[in-house]
């Protein structure tokens, strides 16, 4: 390719999903302990193309079609691993990889604890998840708590192109069983240049997506969109909030969180995960253990209801959008502490 | 090298069943329930089964339904499994089941509700225990097993004629244990139920050789060690046969069968698939060669019990249940938002309170802008 293609080649502004392909293809091209499958993968590309063309530039011993089995899947994963592959293995949705539950908890993520070190699991199980695409039933979950809770798993969220390859990348070179969960409404929403050179975005670490002093927004894929919109709004009324996307879910970089606190003293968490036990409750927790002090208002939660992601009539009043994180803003910047409490008897 | 000297421990065989060929031409005689009654019934629900199809895949094109699952090519399962069961029977069905939804009593208006994203949908008039439309895979293969538990368990307690639960499935679900699992207890607990697989050659885009290496679905039923018949999938006398002859047996305490239909997918997978992506043009126009409506038709005509002018006015008649349907799916008034808690328990615990509240207020917010 003379420089110039490449160049144009590297700054075609890629989508998120588009974002994923290439990072596996990269993975595949330079490492050939990688193996990728899972259910219509290979032909069909995947049922959001995820996986388009990879087959047939890497082979159906590279990229394997797999029977419809959730269990298969994440068992053999554990096996490959084992013996040195990296398995990345994709579930259709996020809400069919609980066949696999079993093995993903009960192996997967304590190999190598189990075995002291001898044995280990790098695995990627990659899933698309969340709602707001229409889907029938069972096709927008958003259960990242569930997985998050199980000592020994990394759990991964992108919320742009560049932050999905490059942290597909570190998912998959990682020593230990990472859930990369792929925030599907965002899967083709935006565009931006991904330059295809490899390189990893670190895990365990939080992005700050955007700099202020007044608030801390933090949140997590997809609605990072909507986030991320209520604070140009914020700043139109001339509140400056800052915006961190954690990116790994589990586990939590709270460290820029507080730093960010430190400045802002007030914050919201979002996520559009039910409520009770979501993650919310995790940061929230966190924040009163280690900066209590720094906090003028209770950490705000805003999130989906602690009900069944309900069928696509019901979808928009479920998912949090911006008029509810600027409620939950609101609610933040306006907390005063009663003045009867302070200096006490 | 020493050869031990083998010994034969078991056999199996595995039957096909037909009695239209491709033609529509009679094989064997046809069994005495199918009547000239009885048959063109059947081309009349089958009819009606692809023109919901067809045009709840309309429907969501112009973006007024979501995701559809056609069941183009596949009405003779549908309609032959959904008229074999009795009322009291319990249908436990996957999600392509247009055809033995009508069959079962479900109103078309509730079959576009579901697939329009209303959750009222499923929550049918007329089948009353029968269970919902299941999305994963398989899991509705064990349910049915503990339905038919409790279908024998209330027999044995009551002396009530025993009813059978009849679980349906692609042949994609019996990659899943789930399916394994159902028909090894069903075998050991002699339950009284029928697996009905509908074999439409694709799992989306995996094929049914890229799906299993057995050389039938049926043969699965032998490790369970219980009977097992393939059918002709496109021949609803062939399929009405063998689930009526399944239920006869289950309902007599004989225990469990699996039953293999024979068919093809004849649409995409859903209407987010492409189908065209993963097989051939050539394969999917050689398949519309055998399909059921026509192989019907071409009978009933020959035997003279059809006609154009019987055609036409049942086209008129359909298409006005058709209209009618879905001018009362389209004058159902859209559920409020508070719904979502309305089901969630059979009393809303207090510490829901707040959240039903918020949502309701914004809600009426919403709706005041
Ligand atoms: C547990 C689970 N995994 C994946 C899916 C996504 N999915 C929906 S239908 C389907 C293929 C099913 O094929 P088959 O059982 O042959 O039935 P068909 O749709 O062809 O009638 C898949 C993989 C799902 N619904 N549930």
């Amino acid at each position: 390719m003379s420089e110039q293609a490449q160049t144009a080649q590297e700054h075609r502004p890629i989508t998120l999903v588009e974002a994923v392909t290439q990072a596996l293809a990269y993975a595949l091209k330079n490492d050939p302990e990688v193996v990728v499958f899972g259910q219509d993968i290979g032909a069909n590309g995947g049922v959001f193309r995820a996986t388009d063309g990879l087959q047939k530039t890497f082979g159906a011993d590279r990229v394997l079609d797999t029977p419809l089995a959730e269990t298969m899947i994440a068992g053999i994963a554990v096996g490959m691993a084992t013996q040195g592959l990296k398995p990345v293995a994709e579930f259709q949705f996020m809400g069919f990889i609980y066949p696999g539950l079993d093995h993903i908890l009960s192996h997967a993520a304590r190999m190598r604890n189990r075995t002291r070190g001898r044995l280990s699991c790098p695995i990627v199980y990659r899933a698309p998840y969340g709602g707001g695409i229409h889907a029938p039933e069972h096709h927008s979950e958003s259960t990242e708590a569930l997985f998050a809770h199980i000592p020994g798993l990394r759990v991964v969220v992108p919320s742009s192109p560049a932050r999905a390859y490059g942290l597909l990348l570190a998912a998959i070179a990682d020593p230990d069983p990472v859930l990369f969960l792929e925030p599907k409404r965002i899967y083709r929403a935006a565009r931006q240049p991904v330059p295809d050179n490899g390189e990893a975005l670190p895990l365990d670490s939080a992005f700050v997506l955007r700099e202020g002093t007044d608030l801390t927004l933090i949140a997590w894929g997809a609605s990072v969109k909507e986030t991320l919109a209520a604070a140009d709004l914020l700043a139109s009324h001339g509140i400056e909030a800052e915006v961190i996307d954690p990116a790994t879910l589990k586990p939590l970089d709270i460290h820029s969180i507080i730093d960010s606190l430190e400045k802002t003293r007030r914050c919201v968490v979002v996520h559009e995960a039910a409520r009770f036990g979501g993650l919310g409750a995790e940061i929230a927790a966190q924040i009163q253990e280690y900066a209590f002090d720094l906090l003028d208002a209770p950490v705000q939660r805003v999130t989906g209801y602690d009900t069944v992601m309900p069928y696509y009539q019901l979808e928009n009043t479920y998912l949090p959008g911006v008029e509810r994180i600027l409620a939950g803003a609101r609610a933040a910047l306006d907390y005063v502490r009663d003045p009867g409490r302070e200096g006490g008897q | 090298m020493h050869k031990p000297r083998l010994q034969l421990q078991t056999s199996f065989d595995i039957a096909h069943l037909q009695f239209l060929d491709k033609q529509g031409q009679a094989t064997q005689p046809l069994p005495d329930f199918a009547t000239p009654d009885w048959l063109t019934y059947c081309l009349r629900q089958m009819q009606l089964a692809r023109m919901v199809d067809d045009r709840a895949v309309k429907l969501q094109r112009t973006g007024r339904l979501g995701t559809y699952p056609s069941t183009l090519g596949q009405e003779a399962i549908g309609i032959a499994t959904g008229n074999a069961l009795m009322a009291e029977d319990i249908y436990c069905p996957y999600y392509r089941e247009t055809g033995a939804f009508l069959e079962r009593g479900v109103l078309i208006e509730e079959i576009l509700a579901n697939w329009g994203g209303d959750e009222r949908g499923q929550n049918f008039q007329h089948p009353r225990k029968d269970l919902p439309i299941c999305v994963p895979i398989a899991t509705q293969m064990l349910h049915a097993a503990g339905v038919a538990f409790a279908l024998k368990y209330r027999h044995q307690q009551s002396n009530q004629p025993l009813q059978v639960a009849v679980a349906s499935s692609g042949e994609g679900a019996t990659s899943k244990g789930d399916f394994y699992e159902a028909m090894n207890l069903a075998g050991v607990w002699k339950l009284p139920m029928v697996f009905v697989v509908n074999n439409n050659q694709w799992a989306i885009s995996v094929s049914r050789i890229a799906q299993t290496a057995t050389q039938t679905i049926a043969q699965k039923a032998i490790a369970a060690g219980i009977p097992a018949l393939q059918v002709d999938g496109n021949d609803i006398v062939a399929v009405a046969w063998a689930v009526r002859d399944a239920m006869q047996r289950a309902r007599s305490g004989e225990g469990p069968a699996l039953i293999e239909a024979l068919s093809y997918r004849l649409c995409d997978h859903t209407t987010a698939d492409d189908a065209s992506r993963y097989r051939s043009a050539q394969e999917l126009e050689q398949a519309w060669q055998w399909e059921p409506i026509k192989r019907l038709d071409s009978y009933l005509r020959a035997q003279d019990l059809w006609s154009d002018a019987k055609q036409q006015d049942m086209e008129r008649e359909l298409a006005q249940v058709m209209e009618s349907a879905l001018n009362n799916w389209e004058s159902r008034t859209p559920e409020p938002a508070t719904a979502i808690f309305d089901h969630l328990y059979a009393q809303l615990p207090a510490a829901f309170y707040e959240q039903y509240d918020q949502l309701r207020d914004e809600q009426a917010g919403a709706e005041r802008e």
